[in-house]
């Protein structure tokens, strides 16, 4: 290896050689969700810290937690809860040794996308159920 | 190259880095726990939704509460240094901002961990 010079090589194919596919996606967001909820810890660690703390403490987490860009911000943190949960008990099927047959890939697939949602949004509806909204 | 290993290394079968299948298993075993322990947290977030200060505290500083708390915090913070642990191996390749990354993972997820273990303690003990 004494020539130093860069050739230009082969490269693999990469992700946007593929046709966009569902498992694809999920895989992609069950690592974004989880890298959001891993910085969203942050939020949990300042609501009971301020818990703690005192009243006004708590005041400004509740400010912060109403205000429009508080509740998208939890609103997506329930979203990828809910997401990732079902991304892991995808691979607990998975780590039986079950469901690696294409149409149980795609029905799996298609249930850890949907039920994630409907949970948020049933999660959302009763939370503000409990705030009396309705 | 199997022949190199000697037959006491390929019976404990915990490869080059002496923790064989701790990783993966413990991911797991974080994973099942986080299941009812964030589904705990949520449902009483929701019956919490609205609640005042006073309401909030005496709900964290019930004991019980406390260790389901405790528990939750101690099982997310492991499995999310975990998660992030093989995402900077997946993508971080430098050997110094690799190393840095992990000691960062190590870090946050330490501080989060004994931060909301602070809370909860003083919220049960006063």
């Amino acid at each position: 290896m004494t020539d130093q010079t860069t050739r230009a090589r082969p490269l693999s194919p990469h992700i946007q050689i593929y046709r966009w596919t569902l498992t694809m996606m999920l895989s992609i967001l069950h690592r974004a969700t989880g890298v959001a909820l891993y910085a969203g810890t942050v939020l949990l660690a300042w609501w009971l810290l301020a818990a703690a703390t005192g009243p006004e403490s708590y005041a400004q987490v509740q400010a912060v937690s109403s205000a429009w860009y508080g509740r998208l911000v939890l609103f997506g943190y329930s979203w990828a809860l809910f997401h990732h949960m079902f991304g892991g008990l995808r691979h607990f099927i998975w780590d039986t040794g079950r469901g690696f047959d294409l149409k149980h890939v795609e029905i799996i697939a298609r249930l850890t996308s949907i039920l994630p949602l409907i949970l948020t949004a049933g999660v959302w509806v009763a939370a503000y159920a409990y705030m009396g909204a309705f | 190259m199997s022949d190199m290993r000697t037959p006491l290394s390929r019976v404990r079968g915990l490869g080059s880095a002496k923790k064989g299948t701790e990783h993966f298993f413990m991911q797991r075993v974080t994973a099942l726990a986080n299941i009812p322990l964030m589904l705990f947290l949520v449902g009483a977030l929701v019956v919490h939704a609205g609640s005042d200060y006073a309401t909030m505290t005496a709900f964290l500083g019930n004991p019980f509460i406390g260790l389901i708390m405790l528990l939750l915090i101690v099982s997310a913070v492991y499995h999310m240094r975990l998660g992030l642990q093989v995402v900077i191996e997946d993508y971080i390749h430098g050997e110094a901002s690799k190393l840095l990354a992990l000691i960062a993972n190590q870090f946050f997820a330490f501080t989060i961990g004994v931060a909301c273990i602070l809370a909860v303690l003083k919220l049960v003990i006063g």
